[in-house]
């Protein structure tokens, strides 16, 4: 039956024979964060379809049902809200759904131009050296010297004094990726500038060089590949972060606008109504949001002892 | 040490233009200066006229170096809504964020030295895990959740510690302050401490992962091999070499932290920059805004470079000249 095994694995069994999924699958908390991270992605990604209300569509709202406690810790709570409504008498279960997903596109999309725009500078500096990787060094430091987080307000704030609220809400989702995007490269051209630094010493470099091959190919085709494991593990904590500055951003009106509402402007929305006692506005959407980034920080944890195990791991 | 410290200078103020760039154009493209000064009748000849009058018509250059000049004097034009020097507005509320910044760096000092030493020391410690599985949740939790979170818990829910404002605040020595007063004090908790609940954890986990690297040196086996005792090994010679990269990282974090300042602020409503600033920006107050952006960006740039220096200082094996 299972004849041709050892003649020639499979890419699937290859792919479940590797120390990746062995060490993976003897972690539990890297097992964990997996699933919760998982369910998060597939809950918000099929928020339309399986959400029990629809947090958009106007029509279905009733300003009645408005600030509902959840439904087990209140008897005025109603059936159809599990977890309560909010001041709009939106259901807080599907608005979280809803959130959930413009708060990963947000980070996701956000991550993606950061590595975009890190692999770009980062392989230019660390390929070319001399005067190139000094002065994109210099850009990065400078900027790194200030908190992501300050350049992202400000921009932000900028961009919607010059915009006009209107306009900027209706972008919002693509300022937001483009700030968050902006504000943090550098850590990802520093990351990869530093691995290119050491891979561009190695000889399949200088045998790809003597084969006459192109600055470009050899730097995205032969460099990039070697540089993927830094590459990964900084990415998660990256989402981790982005997910957090638009949190931050939204709680500050700078963000996604309360029609659209992400995480973070779902605990701004409730924020305004936790001193008349309606705290499940706020909880639950924090919860999900800190448990999200709990997640995918743990995983990031993870991936950087898988791919340094000479670092002490307690 | 001289031409390290030129250097330095000479890159500061580079930053600086940089940031004096942004300024300006925050201040070209936000609002319209006339819209502020004249009503709806001024015909559009007179508009004009009086845009030449102000400059406003003037090439990008000749309205930067003004700008600059300008700015170098302190004087970035007077806010809209208060009717008083832009610079004023903002020195006047910086006293209350720093107020802030400074009672969390002592909470962050008083508690992240002790803990990160104490799990360093005893990893195996059930103590020691409890910390170290409560700062990867700080880590993950934003600080205006913590701040709301505190602020429901200890004002609204138990009544213990006032909700929001500065409180009564105290003249001493010209310095206007909550420090010296109860009220003031009982304000600044919880806004301290949700500040410091974003830095709490990263410092612990610096503080543990340095000492246990210097633990593991050889000058601490050679002192163990002196015959000294277990606590001067540990306190006095692991703990000082610990408190070294501590002190860069915190360095630069504290400047980081006025940057944080402007959420916590906004949860407590907290008079300082950080609550002018966005105040400022739903007001189109181009004038302090541009200040604020001035004035932050100074403060980074000085606690960067005070950093950059003292670490020259107190560890003598780093060479200033080639490192500038």
């Amino acid at each position: 039956m299972t004849t041709n095994i050892a003649a020639s694995p499979s890419r699937w069994q290859k792919i479940k024979q590797s120390d990746f999924i062995y060490y993976f699958s003897r972690d539990k908390v890297a097992m964990l964060s997996f699933a919760v991270f998982l369910t998060c992605l597939i809950v918000a990604f099929t928020a339309p379809w399986i959400a029990p209300h629809d947090p958009y569509a106007l029509e279905s709202i009733d300003i009645m049902d408005s600030e509902l406690p959840p439904v087990m810790l209140s008897e005025d709570g109603d059936d159809r809200f599990f977890l309560g409504t909010d001041n709009q008498g939106r259901d807080i279960l599907s608005t979280i759904m809803y959130g959930m997903r413009v708060s990963l596109t947000i980070g996701i999309l956000a991550v993606g131009l950061q590595l975009f725009l890190g692999i770009v500078i980062g392989l230019c500096a660390g390929y070319f050296g001399g005067k190139i990787d000094s002065f994109l060094m210099r850009i990065a430091d400078v900027q790194l010297s200030f908190s992501t987080m300050m350049v992202a307000i400000i921009v932000s704030a900028i961009f919607q004094g010059a915009m006009g609220s209107e306009m900027y809400s209706q972008y919002a989702i693509l300022m937001l990726v483009l700030i968050i995007g902006i504000a943090e490269w550098p850590q990802y051209a520093r990351t990869i500038r530093a691995s290119v630094l050491a891979e561009k010493k190695k000889e399949y470099v200088e045998a790809s060089l003597v084969m006459g091959l192109k600055a470009p190919r050899i730097m995205f085709r032969h460099i990039l590949p070697n540089c993927l494991s830094p590459i990964l593990v900084i990415s998660t904590v990256q989402i981790a972060n982005a997910i957090m500055s638009e949190a931050a951003l939204s709680f500050l009106g700078l963000g996604m606008p309360v029609t659209q509402p992400s995480l973070g402007s779902l605990i701004s929305i409730g924020f305004e109504y936790i001193f008349s006692g309606s705290w499940w506005i706020t909880v639950f959407p924090g919860i999900v949001l800190v448990s999200l980034i709990l997640v995918i920080n743990l995983l990031g944890d993870w991936l950087r002892d898988f791919f340094n195990p000479k670092v002490y791991q307690d | 040490m001289f031409t390290f410290l030129l250097k330095r200078l000479v890159q500061a103020t580079i930053v600086m233009l940089v940031i004096s760039l942004v300024a300006f154009a925050v201040k070209d493209n936000l609002g319209d200066p006339l819209r502020e000064l004249t009503g709806q009748s001024v015909s559009e000849a007179e508009r004009q006229k009086m845009r030449t009058e102000m400059g406003l018509n003037d090439p990008f250059v000749v309205q930067y170096k003004r700008f600059l000049i300008n700015a170098v004097q302190g004087d970035f034009g007077t806010s809209y809504t208060f009717n008083r020097p832009a610079l004023e507005v903002i020195l006047d509320r910086l006293v209350a964020t720093l107020e802030l910044v400074f009672a969390a760096t002592l909470i962050i000092i008083g508690l992240s030295i002790p803990l990160g030493v104490y799990c360093a020391i005893n990893p195996k410690h059930g103590f020691s895990k409890l910390v170290m599985a409560i700062s990867s949740i700080g880590i993950s939790i934003p600080v205006f959740l913590t701040a709301i979170l505190l602020m429901y818990v200890f004002s609204i829910e138990l009544g213990w510690l006032p909700a929001y404002g500065r409180g009564e605040t105290a003249n001493w020595l010209g310095w206007e302050s909550g420090f010296f007063t109860l009220d003031g004090l009982a304000h600044l908790i919880l806004p301290a401490f949700a500040l410091a609940s974003i830095m709490l954890p990263l410092f612990i986990r610096l503080v543990r992962s340095e000492m246990i690297e210097q633990l593991s040196s050889e000058y601490v086996k050679f002192a163990y091999a002196k015959g000294l005792p277990q606590r001067r090994v540990w306190y006095l010679h692991a703990l000082k070499n610990t408190l070294l990269p501590v002190l860069t990282v915190g360095g630069v974090q504290i400047g980081t932290m006025v940057a944080y300042t402007i959420l916590t602020e906004k949860v407590f409503q907290w008079p300082g920059t950080g609550f002018l600033f966005l105040d400022s920006i739903q007001r189109t107050d181009t004038p302090v805004i541009t200040a604020y952006v001035i004035v932050v960006g100074l403060i980074f740039v000085i606690t960067n470079t005070i950093v950059d220096l003292l670490y020259g200082l107190i560890n003598p094996t780093v060479n200033l000249t080639a490192k500038g």
